[in-house]
């Protein structure tokens, strides 16, 4: 049985933040998820995926998060307990739903996660989402520890629940990814079917009905800033003069200061886990019990330029202060050392922080940059595509997966990437408003994702472009996950549909298609040569499976190369397509690492003098 | 409670994120509350895999710069990479056998002098434990036990405050029961060789 299943409660054991999560929502009885994997939400999916094949619960991998929100809001206004998760940069992708939705609210609880990514660790920005809780009128609870996430999500279907309104649970990937001990409560049973019950005056938003939404939705807000007032995750810590008020895992790091600089009994935290709407009259009794009052919230002013409103309506003159330059930044993550010191400066304590040891002689390490795995598919088609381009002067846009990795040298095949999509749709601008040649490149699972309406547009608009679909067969950066271009009977699962990527481009009017096997080289570069030639939207569809992931499914028997005595040493293998099972022996010789190399010969086809041959055994 | 924060630095592919566990399993056991977490994005691809863990009553989950208590290393040039974690009261524990980047594996990058990595970190923290992990777990029966070596060489330095037994019954835990056997020698050989070092 899965270990999140098990009904066990008082059970106590460690689980990553994610985990908890999962398992906090089959506490409280959740019957319907749906997501898009991305980083640092992902093990949330994975575990409900995991359990959706052991029970009852009603899991699914969407194509993308406006159409996993828009699932999961039919299922919550059908009277089932309904989760939704995904990165931060999801929810921009789902906003259009999450915007009217809040307006026509649902029957059961309901809850939309955001795993936001302070540093971005794995993302491409580090947008702070609490503002979609304000934007659209949502609840809004953020967790400041592993163990809390657990109870949190429960509270937060029961809040949806009463309040008949999505509720927005935000993490970070410091909540996300720790481990910490957490103990198992009952599993509240799931009901699993529900009914929809007509109700058009609140779920058809035409403009005379929106219009009346809009009133009820500020009305509910009014009644959720009550419930905030006196909420159990919006908590007073200790006592004293000096104010701090705190959020997520920067409250753990302001309270752990406040021991350190021996601020007990002199300061008093404000801990706010409740946090939209904001209380009011909570923050303005405790601001009107301070000296001076420090926020500290990673990310933006969110919870700062509140309380500075509620001070200057109640006419409190104190300092109020959080981002500024000389206190904390809007940039990247806080740490405890920061928090500390920060502290200390705006409260007037003496204060030494540790110093780090001295670095200043120690020699340049290497860098350890993530490279494409050896076997991967997409070194092959980027080495092509440049082979085949090597004349012309081109822009090559790039999407969001593996393959980004292709922007560094020596592929350097990656030229702009602003978010999932945009390699086609961005695509079609350069090409009109340049006379470069245009090759973008995009996976299978970000084509489904957001990359079909942009191929939509180029048709429809007629520009001038190549389009490399990579298609792996699998959702690889973010571990594995199942798209629609995917086998399901791979995962043992029967009923599901299968779209043929190449049938649906040929299907939208695109006249040049052309598939290629990416480890035949010379016959792909050919092939890739007459799609460049075409004048309009031509699509190169790379197909070969993701070889860690054939390999986890024993699809994949490597079959390893060698180099051989014919090698005259000019490392064309190394510098154009450096694949990581390469190394130089004691001799200073190229050679090829047996435990790593799966065997995909491309090497062996593009070095000059036919050194490199299969490991005989 | 006093509080004890460790960090550990891998490359992706040697077992930190189970060497974590272990320890999160030895403080289950010894009644200790801790934390942990762990950056572990592009680890399948090659990359750098960090954990910190907090022992005691600290609520914070990650360790500043200058303040990890211990620095478990599983890389010589990681851990010297990693060295910015550490003051002067810190204590060190580092594999000797390097796992080099792929930019020096074709020659495009100069991987530090081992011992030179070593006389550095010695000289600017409390102390060095110096073994060869990837030697011994070769020793226990398969490279793959380098964690554990590495675990039972932690342990040894005293500097975590368990027992010996409290973390052997960890690894009995966590371990899948056939590679028991080879985990349990790892450890004894990383506690020796610490011991010897």
């Amino acid at each position: 049985m899965h270990k999140l299943l098990q009904d066990s409660p008082g059970e106590k054991i460690m689980l990553l933040g994610n985990e908890a999560i999962a398992r906090g929502a089959v506490e409280a009885g959740v019957a319907f998820a749906t997501t898009y994997p991305g980083t640092p939400s992902s093990e949330i999916s994975l575990n409900l995926f995991q359990m959706s094949r052991e029970s009852d619960l009603y899991f699914e991998y969407s194509t993308n998060e406006k159409v996993a929100l828009e699932v999961a809001a039919a299922a919550a206004n059908s009277g089932l307990r309904t989760f939704c998760m995904m990165k931060h940069v999801g929810l921009n992708v789902a906003a259009d739903p999450l915007m009217t939705l809040a307006y026509v609210g649902v029957t059961a609880g309901m809850v939309i996660l955001s795993a936001d990514d302070p540093a971005m660790f794995s993302s491409q920005n580090e947008q702070d989402n609490r503002y979609y809780a304000k934007f659209g009128g949502l609840p809004m609870l953020e967790p400041s520890s592993v163990a809390e996430a657990k109870e949190m999500i429960k509270a937060a279907f029961d809040l949806s629940e009463s309040m008949k309104q999505p509720v927005l649970l935000r993490t970070t990937t410091r909540i996300n990814h720790s481990n910490a001990f957490v103990t198992f409560g009952k599993i509240s049973p799931r009901m699993t079917k529900g009914r929809f019950i007509r109700d058009p005056q609140r779920c058809v938003t035409v403009p005379a009905v929106s219009r009346g939404l809009h009133v009820k939705l500020l009305e509910k807000l009014k009644n959720a800033a009550q419930m905030s007032e006196t909420s159990a995750f919006n908590f007073i810590q200790g006592d004293g003069p000096l104010g701090i008020i705190a959020n997520g895992v920067s409250f753990h790091y302001a309270a752990d200061a406040v021991k350190d600089l021996g601020l007990e009994g002199r300061a008093k935290i404000l801990r706010m886990g409740f946090s939209n709407p904001m209380p009011e009259k909570l923050i303005k009794d405790f601001v009107a019990g301070c000296e001076k009052v420090l926020v500290v919230e990673e990310g933006e002013p969110f919870m700062e330029e509140a309380v500075k409103a509620f001070a200057q309506e109640q006419g409190i003159t104190i300092p109020i202060k959080g981002k500024s330059e000389d206190l904390f930044s809007r940039l990247f993550e806080y740490d405890p050392a920061m928090v500390r010191e920060k502290m200390a400066a705006f409260f007037n304590i003496a204060y030494t922080p540790k110093t780090a040891v001295d670095t200043s002689d120690v020699p340049e390490i290497p860098m350890r940059p993530p490279n494409l795995c050896s076997g991967c598919s997409h070194r092959a088609t980027f080495y092509e595509i440049k082979q085949a381009a090597k004349e012309m002067d081109v822009i090559c846009p790039t999407d969001i997966g593996c393959y980004t990795l292709g922007f560094l040298p020596p592929l350097s095949t990656g030229d702009f990437v602003i978010c999932m999509g945009s390699s086609v749709s961005s695509a079609c601008g350069f090409s009109k408003a340049t006379d470069q040649k245009v090759v973008s490149f995009i996976g299978d699972s970000t084509f489904f994702h957001s990359g079909i309406t942009g191929l939509v547009n180029a048709v429809f608009n007629n520009h001038n472009f190549t389009l490399v679909i990579l298609e792996n067969d699998i959702t690889a950066m973010t571990g594995h996950q199942p798209h629609p271009g995917v086998d399901m009977e791979l995962f043992g699962l029967s009923g599901h549909g299968r779209i043929n990527i190449e049938k649906l481009v040929r299907a939208l009017g695109v006249e040049h298609v052309s598939v290629i096997k990416p480890f035949k080289v010379k016959k792909s570069i050919d092939t890739i040569k007459e799609a460049l030639a075409f004048k309009g939207v031509s699509v190169i569809i790379s197909q070969e499976p993701c070889a860690l992931y054939a390999k986890s499914l024993k699809k994949l028997t490597p079959r390893p190369f060698v180099v051989s005595n014919k090698c005259v040493d000019h490392r064309d293998c190394i510098t154009t397509i450096a694949c990581p099972s390469f190394y130089l022996d004691g001799n200073n010789r190229v050679a090829i690492d047996p435990d790593t190399c799966v065997g995909c010969a491309v090497c062996a086809q593009i070095c000059p003098e036919n050194a490199i041959r299969p490991l005989k055994k | 409670m006093e509080t004890t924060r460790l960090i550990i630095v891998a490359v992706g592919g040697q077992g930190n994120l189970l060497a974590s566990k272990v320890l999160g399993e030895a403080a289950l056991i010894a009644g200790v509350p801790v934390r942990m977490s762990e950056i572990h994005g592009m680890a399948q691809r090659g990359g750098v895999v960090e954990s910190a863990i907090v022992f005691g009553e600290a609520e914070s989950s990650i360790i500043s710069d200058g303040e990890a208590d211990i620095l478990l290393g599983f890389e010589p040039a990681e851990t010297l990479r990693a060295i910015k974690r550490c003051g002067k009261n810190t204590q060190v524990i580092t594999n000797t056998a390097p796992v080099p980047p792929f930019t020096v594996s074709v020659g495009m990058g100069t991987y530090p002098d081992v011992e030179e990595i070593k006389k550095l970190i010695k000289a600017k923290t409390a102390g060095l434990v110096a073994i060869d992990a990837m030697a011994l777990a070769k020793e226990a029966g398969s490279p793959m036990s380098v964690n554990i070596v590495l675990l039972g060489a932690l342990v040894q330095t005293g500097t975590l405050g368990f027992d010996r037994k409290v973390v052997e019954e960890a690894v009995k835990r966590r371990v899948k029961p056939a590679f028991l056997d080879v985990n349990l020698k790892a450890f004894d050989l990383g506690f020796t060789a610490a011991a010897n070092a």
